[in-house]
């Protein structure tokens, strides 16, 4: 299909410009006092059923977080956080016994339906099988606010010998594993956020993938914010031993509301010796109404460590959501050849502000990072590529290639581009590049000469400007994903 | 005002006794607002990449009135026998901060006066917002203040100035003023140099009006124990062109930040540069380019060459206003490591608020390059020389950016005289 009849069609069928997937789920919840204390740090503890070693992990976290202060070097403004008026924990009432497909809550299955699950893995949700070989599965670990409700594909993971299941049921499963890695990458006092986290994360994926394996699909979670004042507090630890590989899907939308809501999540990936790991996340939280009320605030640590030679990280993603960024996907390059990529797309209209970027630590001889960064910026939002690349005198002959383009739709918008880049090697070589400019008049022509509208020309020309990013994306994501940056930029032009 | 003393911790101890002696609103306004502030440190984002520990643990003292002729006329000579056409050119001498007639050549087709003879601060550097300002603003002896009247093409003008200190540490803080009237015409030589350990702290404040051009280079060759931390402020009016050059050589410590503001359409600005450091020696080129009207252009080159423990900061922003439609800005830094040792520290940074621009940066850093070591190798050429060809060659790039001829020539015959056969280290 040529890309200008996918992308009108993906336009029309994408209809008004409200935001479709603002939508709310009736489920009883069973909730925790508003407040943020240690009784609460123990009663998350205790509901989730955690040993002892946890708690004393939580409450040291909680300790460093409240000596810590909130960052205030980001180029976003919002109004203070309460931190005590908020509710740590949120969980779906369920039902006793294993958490069976059958026993899935039906209102939480038009959830997932209206949150755009692909259609095999909704089938599999309701507990159809899907015949063997048919497509490439992907396996889902939904997360319905603090709690992971479903797992599936499951079996052939377990065969495969990977695991890939809540992080609340790993602490009690796998708890080697996790004491051996959990907060190694990110530790509690990293920042103020990820102490936060620390103290209080509820649930999230836990994925191990042992010796040799090459995981036989792709690992998802849909996150999705629900109940009212619930702040997000996922945790992910993916850990890929040795020649080992994994690719991760992370996709999130929430539903419509008013309140601003505060997501702090901390993922943490391991890869040792010619392991990899790639990354994907297509961001869709409430950005907020045009006039900037409500939406998420999104302040996440995420942070690859590649131990092992020869191993890789890859992030992609795609921001579209939230009505404050704050996220700097990282790779700490300590294995001697390692890579680390970092590809993304962050798109901003109305008020939305986005300060986003990557962090590359060259410890390692002959590492390597590259990063793609585009920004889109619209209406009257900001958004900030602010990316570090670190060469350390041990990294000789590190290499980074850094390209950071900027797009402004609109004169009431701004975009900027902070890098830091610092060489303590001199066999190291860095190279950036950054531009900002609006859309050509001359493209906008070509593409209206030919009869596009002025609408649709923008997202053909920003498609293309997001090509080198896109292209990074599992297929049903890239779908997905330029979906989302019609929708996004919809009502900034004209 | 001893009150003050109390509140001055860390660097800003350094000077209390001065600062707590004050007459005249403005300086004591200015004493306060730096003892709210202190002297910056790396947690303020400016400062990231710079402390000011070479400032030491003495105290400043305000420098002697007398210098001995002798090591002046030693040092001037030094920088005007680099290059036989600047002992012609018109000169004003600073020594430690205040004019020295001896030592000065006047010239004659600007007006001129000096800062201690009537004190004026001047509307653009707000000691509220740059503590070394207010470190000026409080501590200012004297300075050159100069215009060139409308339509007068002014030809060059050399200001030197010469820090001569011993053992005992001494600061100046001279507050410079350089108004170029409408489409007038200065080719303004900047030259700093000294000897011992001396904290060289001048404010430059700079008006480039409608149509008119101001040509600046500055040559850092401050004294090897010298801290210097220069901030310039330059105002750029309608179609007109203020075009900078500095040359980094030296100095324990030095830093020049320039704020260069296009304020009326069709402006130019070139903010560029180049620094070769080796030993401990720290370079720090900061500035902020503000595109405050439309249809204006900044050009920024800045190439840094750095050997031993040596370390390069670079830091420019370019902020485009809303109203600055049609800005074109374009930003380069280059860093070349010639030791294990040495490291570069560059942030360009862009923040943009208008739509139709088209801005771009780019950032490279390496080491020389083994094919063109090898290439020239091959040819017959000793490596020492090889390396110092690829270096000269890197630096000379952005040297040749210097479009006045008299003052590229004098970089050059500087850089000559400084680095001939210093293509060594690792």
């Amino acid at each position: 299909m040529p890309a200008v009849t996918q992308t009108r069609e993906a336009v029309e069928k994408l209809g008004q410009s409200t935001y479709k997937w603002g939508f709310e789920t009736d489920i009883e919840m069973d909730m925790a006092p508003k407040g943020l204390n240690e009784d609460i740090i123990r009663l998350i503890s205790s509901r989730k059923e955690e040993p002892e070693w946890m708690l004393e992990w939580r409450l040291a976290a909680y300790k460093t977080w409240q000596a810590m202060e909130e960052p205030k070097w980001a180029k976003v403004a919002f109004p203070p956080i309460d931190y005590q008026d908020a509710h740590y924990y949120a969980a779906p009432r369920k039902k006793p016994g294993p958490k069976s497909l059958d026993e899935v809550d039906p209102e939480l299955l038009r959830t997932y339906e209206k949150l755009g699950i692909p259609l095999h893995e909704q089938a599999l949700l309701a507990g159809v099988e899907v015949p063997e070989g048919e497509r490439m599965p992907v396996a889902v670990d939904a997360v319905f606010d603090s709690v992971s409700v479903a797992t599936t594909f499951r079996k052939t993971l377990e065969e495969a010998g990977v695991i890939f299941c809540p992080i609340s049921e790993a602490v009690k499963e796998h708890p080697d594993l996790v004491r051996k890695y959990l907060g190694t990458v990110v530790p509690a006092g990293d920042n103020f956020f990820s102490a936060l986290n620390s103290a209080v994360f509820t649930d999230g994926s836990f994925v191990y993938v042992p010796k040799g394996v090459r995981c036989p699909m792709e690992l998802s979670t849909y996150f999705r914010i629900n109940a009212k004042n619930t702040g997000q507090f996922e945790r992910t630890l993916i850990v890929v031993e040795e020649g080992a590989s994994v690719s991760y899907l992370e996709g999130c939308t929430a539903p419509m509301r008013d309140e601003n809501q505060l997501h702090a999540a901390v993922v943490e990936l391991v890869a040792m010796d010619d392991a990899s790991i790639k990354y994907s996340t297509v961001q869709n939280w409430y950005p907020g109404d045009e006039n900037g009320r409500g939406g998420i605030y999104n302040f996440v640590t995420k942070r690859g460590a590649c131990r092992g030679a020869r191993s890789k990280i890859s992030w992609t993603q795609v921001e579209t959501g939230s009505a404050i960024t704050w996220k700097y996907p990282s790779c700490i390059l300590q294995g001697e050849g390692s890579v680390g990529e970092f590809y993304s797309v962050a798109v901003t209209n109305n008020h939305q502000q986005a300060d986003t970027g990557t962090k590359m630590i060259h410890l390692g001889r002959n590492t390597r990072s590259t990063i793609i960064a585009k920004t889109i910026s619209a209406g009257r939002s900001d958004s900030t590529y602010r990316g570090l690349v670190r060469v350390q005198p041990k990294a000789s002959g590190a290499r980074n290639f850094t390209q950071c383009d900027s797009l402004l739709i609109g004169d009431q918008c701004g975009a900027h581009t902070v890098p830091y880049i610092e060489s303590r090697n001199m066999n190291a070589r860095i190279e950036h590049e950054a531009t900002t400019s609006k859309i050509s008049e001359d493209q906008l022509f070509y593409c209206r000469q030919r009869g596009l509208s002025e609408e649709d020309a923008v997202g053909l020309i920003v498609n293309g400007f997001c090509r080198d990013v896109l292209k990074e994306l599992p297929m049903e994501f890239a779908v997905e994903a330029q979906k989302l940056l019609q929708i996004s930029l919809e009502g900034s032009v004209g | 005002m001893n009150a003050l003393s109390k509140d001055m911790s860390g660097p800003l101890a350094l000077f209390a006794n001065r600062l707590n002696t004050l007459a005249g609103a403005e300086r004591q306004s200015a004493a306060g607002a730096l003892a709210r502030t202190g002297l910056p440190d790396r947690k303020v984002e400016a400062w990231h990449y710079t402390t000011l520990r070479a400032l030491g643990k003495q105290d400043y003292a305000a420098p002697p009135m007398q210098v001995e002729a002798s090591t002046v006329r030693s040092l001037l000579d030094g920088v005007l026998q680099a290059h036989s056409a600047m002992a012609a050119l018109p000169r004003v001498v600073f020594v430690n901060g205040r004019h020295a007639p001896a030592f000065s050549a006047l010239p004659d087709d600007v007006d001129l006066s000096f800062f201690a003879d009537d004190p004026q601060f001047g509307q653009q550097a707000a000691p509220d917002r740059d503590p070394l300002v207010a470190l000026n603003t409080a501590l200012a002896e004297d300075g050159l203040v100069l215009r060139v009247p409308a339509g007068v093409d002014a030809g060059h003008v050399m200001l030197i100035s010469l820090g001569v200190a011993g053992a005992d540490p001494l600061s100046f803080h001279p507050r410079h003023t350089v108004v170029v009237e409408k489409e007038a015409h200065l080719r303004l030589i900047c030259v700093q140099a000294g000897q011992g350990a001396y904290f060289h702290n001048p404010v430059t404040d700079i008006q480039v009006e409608d149509g008119a051009t101001l040509e600046h280079l500055t040559l850092q060759t401050e004294g090897a124990q010298a801290v210097s931390l220069g901030t310039l402020y330059a105002h750029v009016g309608q179609q007109s062109v203020y075009d900078s050059f500095v040359l980094g050589l030296g100095g324990q410590l030095v830093r020049h930040e320039v704020h260069a503001r296009l304020a009326a359409t069709r402006g130019v600005v070139h903010v560029n540069g180049a620094q070769r450091l080796a030993g401990q020696q720290v370079g720090d080129i900061t500035s902020v380019i503000t595109h405050a009207a439309s249809d204006c252009t900044s050009r920024q080159t800045v190439r840094n060459v750095l050997d031993g423990h040596a370390r390069g900061v670079f830091q420019g922003k370019v902020l485009v206003e809303r109203i600055a439609q049609k800005t074109d800005g374009y930003q380069m830094n280059q860093a070349l490591l010639l030791s294990p040792e040495a490291e570069i520290d560059a942030k360009p940074e862009l923040e943009i608020y208008a739509d139709d621009v088209r801005c771009s940066h780019g950032a490279t850093v390496g080491a020389l390059d083994d094919d063109q070591l090898f290439y020239l190798r091959s040819r017959g050429i000793p490596e020492q020389e090889a390396r110092q060809m690829l270096i000269d060659a890197f630096l000379d790039e952005a040297i040749a950016l210097v479009e006045d001829a008299t003052a590229q020539t004098f970089c050059r015959a500087v850089m000559a005289a400084r680095f001939a056969g210093k293509g060594e280290s690792a």
